[in-house]
């Protein structure tokens, strides 16, 4: 094997996400536009700044002269009156699917059913970054609903043409234009017959204000859910193709370790099993995944690792390594107001604490999956990735191949949480595929998932603030080690501040995962605000609002105090109340946590959670709910037991039975209250109600027990009173 | 290699004995609907039914099924018409990416033959061994729950 195998792909927290490297050759014209589409009409957002077409879109250069620049997203209504959008952005149980559908309905008027979505397909999409970051409906929703409502006056200007009417005279509904005295009536499929019609819409077009939404802000049930509750959706790791091999890798005894000897002929004497050993790669392709795994156990490779710093030390090694190289992009790593020493020294109260946080893993319940096919030179992949985009481009590189000659693919996914950006399932297919002359697929087993994938990042927090007698906090210093920027600005009013995100060597993989450093960086900032209250003996919700001004914050958490009955009397022994909130990619959040401590045997029982979130107009009150349900449910993994416990290289608890997520018996009654502001635009809903949970539940032991917990997870072995 | 036969959602299947129930159904059969979470019989994606009783198709040898009835996620609904949990999970919109959505609705079954009213408490530790990464547990007790009361309201 002589080509080149370029496996590792660096990740870092935060910095992940930013990197926008808008790579969309367009090349086809208007006419195979409609070759390729069929005779109707064809919409197409265009982005006015690169910004925004980076976040996005950004078809670059297209070839026919009625193409716009920069693409966003694009929608045909075809001879058959079937809506198909375009979206580069992918469906992994968030339900933008559904939300999407819902947006092109309200501004086009035309049923839920007669919408279908492509989404995360690199041949047919516009180029996007990647789903995460909620940005999917501050963004996507917007152009969708863009290029919708273009569509339908575009509908309306042929009736009034045909007619020769005004088309003020018209309305469109139902998938029809019919003039306002009801005398005629005509179905979008009949006017756009025959028609190559197209338009680009800018991005700044006026739109219906949620007051008077109808479809959207409904809660609609997931489009195709009938393919779910039968298992007839393809995941990823269900797709087949004919003659497909299945692949399996054979992994490094730890990680960063190199081959020092390989012996893999027991394996090639195997007929029908084909062996890759190429550099640090060695992998098989076999019938079935027996065979394929009975292969793979015959090949025997050494290897050899130096010693690397595991979970005992971590907090330690992250304070000694930082390094500051290479700021994230985009992203502001330090937040400074006023001077901090002076108020420091002039304070009443001083408080200095350090909190931490320790590597979780995603545990999706998909495991990573790709299935990969060769057809002469081109490539063509399908796997559950939130950056389809940036997958094309791993394996353009890996393979040194042009990106147009690769395809990717999305099915809709077992969900992400931020813990599917990368391509390296996509490529060991792709390689064994190449070797075998064949399809293969390549599924990771749970423990390789817990192993290979990447990991949400430790980190180290230290807090010092000063605080006047009366509880007006006047100095505020923040340091996060490692862990992230995202969410680390004080949404308290604090005159004198100093905030930083420090970079450091990492002894892990690490990578996004949902929510981002802001899960951390609220539960120091958040647990520390409640031992300030502590210090001064005031009520930790009134101490909050003391130091608090923005508005929509202290909306949240007024309706979560009044949703929670905040402030009652403490009915049990070992009962405790805990508040925490903030704000997060547009989002607010306030929850209030009630927790019961058996003070004998150390057992912390979560009775219940309430958390109140808005995020201006909502789109589907119903997935909205789920997100905030499950995003509550996945924080109290994080925040009660969850770490990675890692070795010397290796992961000690990298299976399903040594790593505990939250299962039915965890789950406390949740309940979630939705702010609507209909006169704000719609932000993403995916991460920022996870944030208070922690804090939230931290806080409630200390009001139970006196005992202040400052790492999360916060009680993986109870909790200790002594 | 050792050929075997196996009674698949009403019919009688020859396959290849070499594997693990999962395997079989998703290689060799095509069933897809039974998911692959763990291999370790701790998150009950791969939950099927053997004689009406809920198990872990990724424990249990394909040779240990001979003879006995199995039901996949595919064999539950009959044609058209969609079992009662099937259409109580549409109901409650009890998923999000929807992995574990077959192997639930499996487990759920189980319980609902053994059980036909069972209390929330009851059907917490039932599902116990069903893991949902989505955080959709409250709407899936919803969905057993409302699926039980629209088997007693039918007279099933
Ligand atoms: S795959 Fe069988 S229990 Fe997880
Ligand atoms: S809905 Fe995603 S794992 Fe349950």
């Amino acid at each position: 094997m002589s080509e080149r195998y370029e496996f590792e792909m660096p990740l870092e927290p935060e910095r992940y996400e930013l990197t926008a490297p808008p790579a969309y050759h367009f090349e086809l014209d208007r006419r195979d536009w409609f070759k390729f589409l069929g005779a109707g009409l064809l919409v197409v957002c265009v982005m006015k700044n690169v910004k925004a077409a980076q976040e996005t879109g950004g078809a670059k250069k297209p070839a026919g002269e009625a193409l716009p620049e920069e693409i966003g997203a694009w929608l045909h209504l075809g001879e058959d009156g079937i809506v198909t959008v375009y979206t580069g952005k992918v469906e992994m149980g968030q339900n933008i699917r559904t939300s999407l559908s819902q947006a092109v309905a309200e501004e086009l008027h035309v049923a839920m059913g007669k919408i279908r979505m492509v989404m995360g397909d690199t041949q047919l999409t516009p180029f996007d970054r990647g789903t995460f970051g909620s940005l999917t409906t501050p963004t996507m929703n917007r152009q969708l609903r863009k290029v919708a409502a273009a569509a339908r006056n575009l509908l309306v200007e042929l009736a009034a043409t045909q007619w020769k009417v005004e088309r003020k005279d018209l309305v469109a509904a139902d998938g029809r234009v019919s003039d306002a005295a009801g005398k005629r009536s005509v179905e979008y499929a009949a006017l756009v017959k025959g028609q190559q019609l197209t338009q680009a819409v800018p991005a700044d077009e006026t739109l219906a204000p949620a007051a008077q939404w109808k479809v959207a802000g409904q809660p609609l049930p997931k489009v195709d859910g009938r393919d779910f509750v039968t298992g007839k959706h393809k995941y990823p790791s269900d797709q087949k193709l004919p003659e497909m091999l299945y692949g399996k890798i054979v992994r490094p005894s730890a990680f960063n370790a190199t081959l020092v000897s390989v012996d893999t002929s027991e394996a090639e004497k195997m007929p029908g099993v084909t062996v890759v050993h190429d550099g640090n790669f060695i992998g098989v392709a076999a019938a079935s995944s027996v065979l394929a795994a009975r292969a793979a156990a015959l090949i025997k490779a050494e290897w050899k690792a130096e010693p690397q710093p595991g979970q005992k030390e971590v907090f330690e090694y992250l304070k000694k390594n930082v390094t500051n190289a290479g700021e994230p992009v985009g992203l502001a790593t330090h937040h400074d107001a006023g001077s901090v020493e002076p108020a420091m020294a002039a304070a009443d109260h001083r408080l200095a604490q350090t909190y931490t946080v320790q590597y979780i893993a995603h545990t999706p319940l998909e495991p990573r999956a790709a299935l990969a096919e060769w057809n002469g030179d081109h490539l063509t992949v399908w796997t559950g990735t939130q950056r389809p985009f940036g997958v094309r481009s791993e394996l353009a590189a890996a393979f040194h191949m042009p990106e147009d000659h690769v395809r990717v693919l999305m099915p809709d996914t077992g969900s992400g949480y931020g813990g599917k950006h990368t391509g390296e399932t996509a490529i060991e297919a792709a390689r064994l595929a190449r070797a075998a002359k064949k399809p293969v697929k390549v599924t990771w087993t749970r423990e390789e998932e817990f192993t290979w994938a990447y990991f949400r990042p430790a980190g180290v927090i230290e807090v010092a603030s000063g605080m006047l007698k009366d509880g007006t906090i006047t100095a505020w210093e923040f340091h996060n080690y490692n862990s992230g920027a995202s969410g680390f600005e004080t949404p308290y009013d604090v005159a004198n501040q100093r905030i930083a995100f420090h970079a450091t060597k990492a002894p892990l993989r690490q990578g996004s995962y949902r929510g981002l450093a802001a899960t951390a960086n609220h539960f120091a900032r958040e647990t520390h605000m409640d031992e300030l209250a502590h210090v001064v003996k005031m009520e930790p919700l009134e101490f909050r609002m003391k130091n608090l001004k923005d508005e929509r914050l202290r909306a949240v958490y007024q309706a979560a105090a009044k949703k929670f009955g905040w402030g009652r009397a403490k009915s049990a022994a070992g009962q405790g109340f805990g508040v925490a909130g903030g704000y997060e990619k547009g989002g607010y959040v306030a929850t209030c946590v009630e927790v019961a401590v058996d003070r004998g045997t150390g057992e912390v029982k979560i009775a219940r959670v309430v958390t109140v979130f808005e995020c201006g107009a909502i789109v589907n009150p119903d997935g909205l709910r789920n997100q905030i349900e499950g995003a509550n449910i996945m924080a109290l993994g994080g925040a009660l037991f969850e770490a990675v416990e890692f070795e010397n290289g290796r992961i000690l608890n990298g299976l399903m039975s040594l790593y505990r997520v939250p299962r039915f018996r965890d789950i406390p009654p949740i309940e979630s209250v939705m702010l609507e502001r209909k006169d704000l635009p719609s932000m993403g809903a995916g991460e920022t109600p996870l944030m208070g949970v922690a804090p939230a539940i931290g806080n409630a032991i200390f009001d139970a027990t006196g005992v202040r917990l400052r790492g999360l997870p916060l009680i993986p072995n109870g909790l200790k009173i002594s | 290699m050792a050929k075997i036969q196996l009674q698949v959602n009403g019919s009688s299947i020859t396959v290849e004995a070499e594997a693990t129930l999962l395997s079989v159904l998703r290689e060799q059969l095509e069933l897809t609907g039974t998911k692959y979470g763990c291999g370790e019989g701790q998150c009950g994606a791969c939950t099927v039914l053997i004689d009406g009783r809920a198990r872990r198709s990724c424990q249990t040898p394909a040779s240990a099924a001979v003879n006995k009835k199995i039901t996949t996620i595919e064999g539950l609904a009959q044609g058209e018409h969609l079992h009662p949990l099937q259409e109580a999970f549409l109901a409650e919109g009890a998923m999000q990416c929807a992995y574990c959505t077959s192997g639930m609705i499996m487990s759920a079954a189980s319980l609902l033959s053994s059980n036909a009213n069972p209390s929330e408490a009851e059907i917490v530790r039932h599902m116990d061994g069903n893991i949902c990464r989505c955080g959709t547990h409250p709407r899936i007790v919803a969905a057993i729950r409302r699926a039980a009361n629209a088997a007693k309201e039918s007279g099933r």
